[in-house]
């Protein structure tokens, strides 16, 4: 490995993959065997974190930014004119190897621009996973990028050797990636998923068989979607997310604010703000929708198709559906339970726990961690003591925000920062 | 009776051993103190404890039966926290533990049981801390070598997390701190101490000690470090948060390049 050249390209190739945000490396069962290198059970370790407040838990590059397409949003794209360069296989498993014996990272995540074709692209990304495995005898995590039209064969290639595997779909609607990407098609996204998928089905259901049947990317799919670069709005990028939470077993969708990154017509300018706030909402929702028992019809519709952004989107559900409310948190079910604003799903199961003992007063809420300031309006419990104004929602709204010294107000304040 | 002061000799079996001494004896005003520590009472009478093996193992089996298993490691991290006055409170713990017939770990209603739980608490976060910001560097004669100074004597903790991970290479994880370390032979990992030099820099890779290739790989890693930042989204508060500043003194990504 000539180090000056390795230098140059990871500089290159690094810059050029940190726009995805995906970086979990959990969720894997891949332990250390025969005394190899590495160990992928349990929870991921974040080494580092970036200025930016990132987790570094990856080496995370492309193998080239060489790239035959002209996606608008990517700094990649082919009329980009910046330096282009491309590690040899080799390359890519020594810095791996030499990273993750230093307990650098948890693993690679490996990404690439398409250079001469799909199936080209994606053969030497299953190289690197399989030199790794079979010659390092390396048992950390590795996701891969699906290439876009890679072929079924190399798909199930590159789940026998990774842990994860992932199609950005990038941009949220047809008409969007019609606008921007010209050269991509939705079909060519959605092949190698509805592949990886049937594949992990049949694993699973193989593995009840017979037990030695080799892992197939044992820690999932995932994909992600750029906000704010072609105009959607919330409801239909929540929707698209939806349909592929429910059609493809997607572990996650990330969601990833734009970055500006050129002067083309058809997108944000340079130096238009990071939608971060936005970003923030839309995890919020996804949480809702994953774990909280919302629908997501119920938080985004045709009548409302924008998420506020001065408060979170349970909030938001709950002042609109006042009706609901208040909750008697001693005899609710779960269900509405996670539906009061200011209560976690933690706090959710200690209530469900603890009222088996006694009836719970404010005292004992506020111990479970309950945050009553904005709880409060929407809930009774075994005390006389409780909200009995009949406040309207913007009201409320507005006790609440005055009260709360809430991460969402530093978000809020953060992004002006960044004009400051 | 006069209020003793059983000195040991840091070791957990040591202070298991006091701890069987207490229950001997039947004392009932009485502290432990580790004798790197003492600090003579102005009324208490010194007495110093043999560390002997088979008492801890007794006093330890005991109080695992008493305990859930998280109650014993809450109870085992809060010694290593080697916080003062510690050993007091682990005393009144297990104490309170072999006076109730029910399990009482959970009960966090009583004092130096919540207090425990909370050091407990600390000492885990701060194993969590190690496993992550951990920096092998290549020694010239090919052993991963990594220097920590941990709030807590975590060491112990996650020698466990580095031998499952790094079965195939020799690893040293030294407590400059503490002055010991952990050596990994590719077998097994043994307690040790080390001499090193009085001008030894530990934040510096020195090339008398480290291999030539230990250069190119800290100096890529900080080259990933900064090309992965997004300028545009920093945030430094955040970033010290995760990586409370007192931590960048051995990662390599922080140094000047
Ligand atoms: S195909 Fe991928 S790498 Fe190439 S321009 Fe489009 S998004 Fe960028």
């Amino acid at each position: 490995m000539s180090f000056q050249r390795t230098q140059e390209k990871l500089k290159i190739l690094a810059d050029a993959a940190k726009y995805d945000v995906s970086c979990s490396s959990s969720g894997s069962k891949r332990a250390n065997t025969n005394k190899g290198l590495g160990d992928a059970t349990g929870m991921g370790i974040c080494h580092s974190y970036t200025e930016d407040g990132r987790c570094v838990s990856l080496l995370k590059i492309l193998l080239t930014n060489h790239c035959i397409f002209d996606c608008a949003y990517c700094v990649t794209r082919k009329s980009n004119d910046v330096k282009r360069a491309a590690f040899k296989v080799q390359e890519v498993v020594d810095l791996t190897i030499n990273f993750y014996r230093r307990n650098y990272i948890e693993g690679l995540f490996l990404s690439s621009g398409i250079f001469k074709s799909a199936d080209y692209t994606m053969e030497r990304l299953v190289a690197v996973a399989k030199k790794l495995r079979q010659e390092e005898n390396f048992n950390g995590y590795i996701h891969l990028k699906s290439i876009p039209g890679a072929s079924d064969e190399l798909m199930r290639e590159a789940g026998l050797y990774a842990d994860r595997l992932s199609v950005n779909i990038e941009i949220p609607t047809e008409a969007g990636l019609k606008k921007l990407a010209p050269d991509k098609k939705r079909e060519d996204f959605i092949k190698p998923m509805v592949k990886v998928k049937n594949e992990i089905i049949q694993y699973n259901a193989e593995k009840k068989i017979i037990k030695s049947t080799p892992k197939f990317a044992p820690a999932g799919q995932s994909t992600q979607m750029i906000i704010g670069a072609s105009g959607e709005n919330d409801f239909q990028i929540m929707q698209t997310s939806n349909h592929f939470y429910k059609n493809y077993n997607l572990k996650r969708v990330y969601y990833s604010g734009y970055v500006p990154i050129s002067y083309d017509s058809r997108l944000p300018q340079i130096g238009s703000e990071v939608p971060m706030l936005r970003e923030n909402r839309l995890y919020q929702t996804d949480w809702l929708m994953r774990f909280y028992g919302f629908d997501v019809s119920e938080i985004l519709n045709e009548k409302h198709q924008n998420l506020d952004l001065d408060v979170d989107p349970k909030l938001s559900w709950a002042l609109r559906n006042l009706h609901e409310f208040p909750v008697d948190v001693n005899t609710a079910d779960q269900r509405m339970l996670a539906r009061i604003p200011g209560l976690g799903m933690k706090s959710v199961f200690k209530i469900i726990n603890a009222r088996r003992f006694r009836k719970l007063n404010w005292e004992h809420l506020k111990k479970i961690g309950v945050a009553l300031n904005r709880a409060q309006y929407f809930m009774v419990c075994e005390s006389n003591q409780f909200e009995k104004r009949d406040l309207t929602p913007e009201k409320i709204k507005g006790f609440i925000l005055q009260n709360s010294t809430s991460k969402y107000q530093k978000t809020l304040s953060n992004q002006l920062n960044l004009f400051g | 009776m006069t209020a003793k002061n059983l000195i040991y000799d840091g070791t957990f079996d040591g202070f298991l051993s006091a701890v069987f001494y207490v229950f001997e004896h039947k004392l009932k005003t009485v502290t432990i103190q580790n004798e790197f520590t003492v600090q003579q009472g102005l009324f208490s009478e010194n007495e110093t404890i043999h560390t002997n093996e088979a008492k801890a193992n007794r006093v330890w089996k005991g109080i695992k039966s008493k305990l859930s298993s998280q109650g014993s490691y809450q109870l085992y991290y809060a010694f290593l926290s080697e916080q003062s006055g510690v050993e007091d409170l682990l005393l009144d713990y297990i104490q309170y533990t072999f006076s109730q017939y029910h399990k009482v770990d959970k009960d966090y209603s009583h004092p130096s049981i919540l207090k425990i739980a909370q050091i407990a608490k600390s000492v885990g976060r701060e194993k969590h801390r190690m496993e992550a910001f951990v920096r092998f560097r290549l020694t010239k004669d090919d052993i991963y070598f990594a220097n920590i100074e941990p709030d807590f004597n975590v060491l112990p903790l996650i020698e466990k997390h580095f031998k499952r991970r790094y079965a195939d290479q020799k690893w040293v994880i030294y407590d400059i701190k503490r002055n010991y370390g952990m050596f990994y032979d590719l077998k097994n990992v043994e307690v040790m101490q080390m001499d090193f030099p009085d001008n030894f820099d530990f934040t510096k890779t020195n090339d008398a000690f480290f291999a030539t290739q230990e250069f190119e790989f800290q100096k890529l890693w900080q080259d990933y470090f900064k090309a992965t930042n997004i300028e545009s989204r920093k945030n430094m508060k955040l970033h010290i948060r995760h990586i409370p500043k007192r931590y960048w003194k051995y990662l390599s990504e922080k140094q000047p390049i």
